[in-house]
């Protein structure tokens, strides 16, 4: 994997800060964009833009097989049996809602449990707490031990569940769930299981076949893909069951006064004008990340948080969350500096040209069950290097020297 | 930000003023912010339409806890009509600090005036 060459692609990485060369390291946040992906978009615009589906002029049936050309990209790219299993969102939060209102308030009623972990990012944790509470629902936790991955023995409680739903990655720990195991057991009690795979489809190979999973989501805005497109991915059986949850045009065949019929999905979940350039651009970033290789790309980011752990680790006053063992994380790596408020370190790195993130990251509950203050966060992707990490570093001795700490 | 105004700022982060409780304040209120975990209680004392106490505890970053020591120096005096006339830009120079730009950080800032306003909104 040749680096400089992907930095090349990557125009704001040219970008100084305060003089200072650009240090990304939020791609747990969002990922840059390369240039492949903002010429896709800028094409569309210059030379096919139009509406897609309704009309039989050339650009719409140029627009169209476009559109549906990404969901071809997207389906092989999980290793979906059928692209009509991909349903195009505006992020990984409305496909998870998706589920949760045309699945979820038809299928769960009171008394049932609803399975998810304490390490969620609220997108996959507030829809369940709020439909558990709606329905009369019992709602349990997969428990974590210290080090943030899930407690031997948890998986008991998938027992009797009607539904499971879980994070692959964790945007904190940087944890790889075995979801294939979660998967499997919560198949095994007929129990309908979902994926969050909005920190691991960007970073390493996700095979829907061999995870076994009903749902899917991801969002394509931390894939190198623009904001605005997301995916759900669902099993055809399951999908074909479910009611819509929007309504308007192009999710309905026939339209009367006083019925209608839905369209065949995906269309039925697609209602409204999509995001087609959206779609296009991710269409572009699924090629660039196939062109590099996800093996490749895990590999380079397993190097380089092996680098991290331990060369942060050696920093007196860092404390590191998450497992040592880079074989159970992924390239994400979180930390407290003893004595200085997360805001601040962010803060004054920014002015070093670090871009880094603090707070909760969307992730109350774990922080509150590993019993962690908010945290700072460095997550890596294929444009990162070691030099950075080690950018990073200096300036981190120079907060603590800051704040004498 | 500056050096100067950094290190004041890190000065009453690491020795706070107005640190603690006023045990019968006629006014108190506490909030969080969400995102960072940032957390402010604030205590008045009024008498004769002037707060003539004001003390705050909490946690939070340099900026949140700086901003609620000007800010609780800064209220001794003032009337609670006054208080509730305070906004950001007044914020930004009790802080001594052009914080336009850093939205995220003008929230941090911010905290401890929203925490102010809502104790003397409430019930004595
Ligand atoms: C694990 C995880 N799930 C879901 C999301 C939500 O993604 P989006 O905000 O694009 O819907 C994020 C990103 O913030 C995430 O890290």
């Amino acid at each position: 994997m040749d680096v400089e060459k992907i930095r090349n692609d990557f125009p704001i990485l040219k970008r100084k800060i305060n003089g200072k060369k650009l240090i990304y390291l939020d791609n747990g946040a969002t990922s840059q964009k390369p240039i492949q992906v903002i010429d896709a978009v800028s094409n569309f615009y210059k030379k096919n833009n139009a509406n897609i589906h309704r009309g039989i002029h050339i650009l719409s049936e140029e627009s169209t097989l476009m559109y549906d050309d990404s969901r071809n990209k997207v389906s092989r790219f999980i290793h979906s049996k059928n692209p009509e299993e991909i349903i195009f969102t505006r992020n990984a939060t409305e496909s998870i809602n998706l589920v949760m209102y045309s699945w979820g308030k038809e299928n769960i009623s009171r008394g049932d449990k609803i399975v998810i972990s304490e390490m969620e990012h609220h997108s996959n944790l507030i829809p369940w707490v709020v439909l558990a509470k709606e329905k009369g629902a019992t709602l349990e936790y997969l428990e974590l031990d210290k080090e943030g991955l899930i407690k031997e023995g948890e998986l008991e409680k998938i027992k009797g569940a009607k539904f499971v739903s879980v994070v692959h990655v964790s945007n904190v720990t940087g944890v790889i769930n075995d979801v294939e195991k979660i998967c499997r057991t919560a198949s095994e009690e007929g129990a309908v299981s979902l994926v969050d795979a909005s920190q691991s489809a960007p970073h390493m190979k996700v095979d829907i076949q061999s995870i076994g999973c009903d749902f899917l989501a991801f969002t394509g805005h931390k894939m190198l893909a623009p904001t605005g497109i997301g995916v759900l991915y669902g099993k055809k059986e399951i999908l074909d069951s479910m009611n819509p949850f929007l309504f308007g045009g192009e999710m309905v065949v026939e339209a009367h006064k006083y019925d209608m019929r839905w369209n065949s999905v995906p269309y039925k979940f697609e209602a409204g004008t999509p995001n087609i350039s959206g779609a296009v651009g991710l269409g572009s970033a699924v090629d660039y990340l196939e062109q590099i290789g996800m093996e490749n790309i895990r590999a380079h980011e397993k190097k380089l948080v092996s680098y991290a752990l331990e060369k942060l680790g050696a920093v007196n006053g860092i404390s590191i969350i998450g497992p040592q063992d880079s074989s159970r994380r992924s390239g994400i790596i979180t930390f407290e500096v003893k004595g200085v408020h997360p805001h601040d370190v962010a803060s004054i790195l920014s002015e070093e040209g670090i871009c880094l993130r603090s707070g909760y990251h969307c992730a109350q509950p774990l922080h509150e069950s590993m019993g962690l203050q908010p945290t700072t966060r460095a997550s890596f992707y294929i444009y990162n290097t070691e030099e950075e990490i080690d950018f990073l570093i200096e300036n981190l001795v120079k907060v603590k020297k800051i704040f004498g700490v | 930000m500056d050096e100067i105004a950094r290190e004041r700022i890190i000065e009453l982060y690491k020795n706070p003023l107005n640190f603690g409780t006023i045990p019968d304040a006629d006014y108190t209120a506490e909030l969080r912010n969400s995102a960072c975990g940032d957390i402010i209680r604030i205590y008045l004392q009024v008498k004769n339409n002037k707060i003539i106490d004001a003390k705050f505890e909490g946690e939070g970053c340099a900026i949140s806890m700086a901003s609620a020591s000007l800010l609780t120096d800064f209220l001794k005096g003032k009337t609670p009509e006054e208080v509730r006339n305070l906004d950001k830009d007044d914020i930004q120079k009790i802080l001594g600090m052009d914080l336009s730009r850093n939205p995220s950080r003008l929230r941090c800032a911010l905290l401890p005036l929203e925490t102010a306003k809502k104790a003397l909104a409430g019930s004595k």
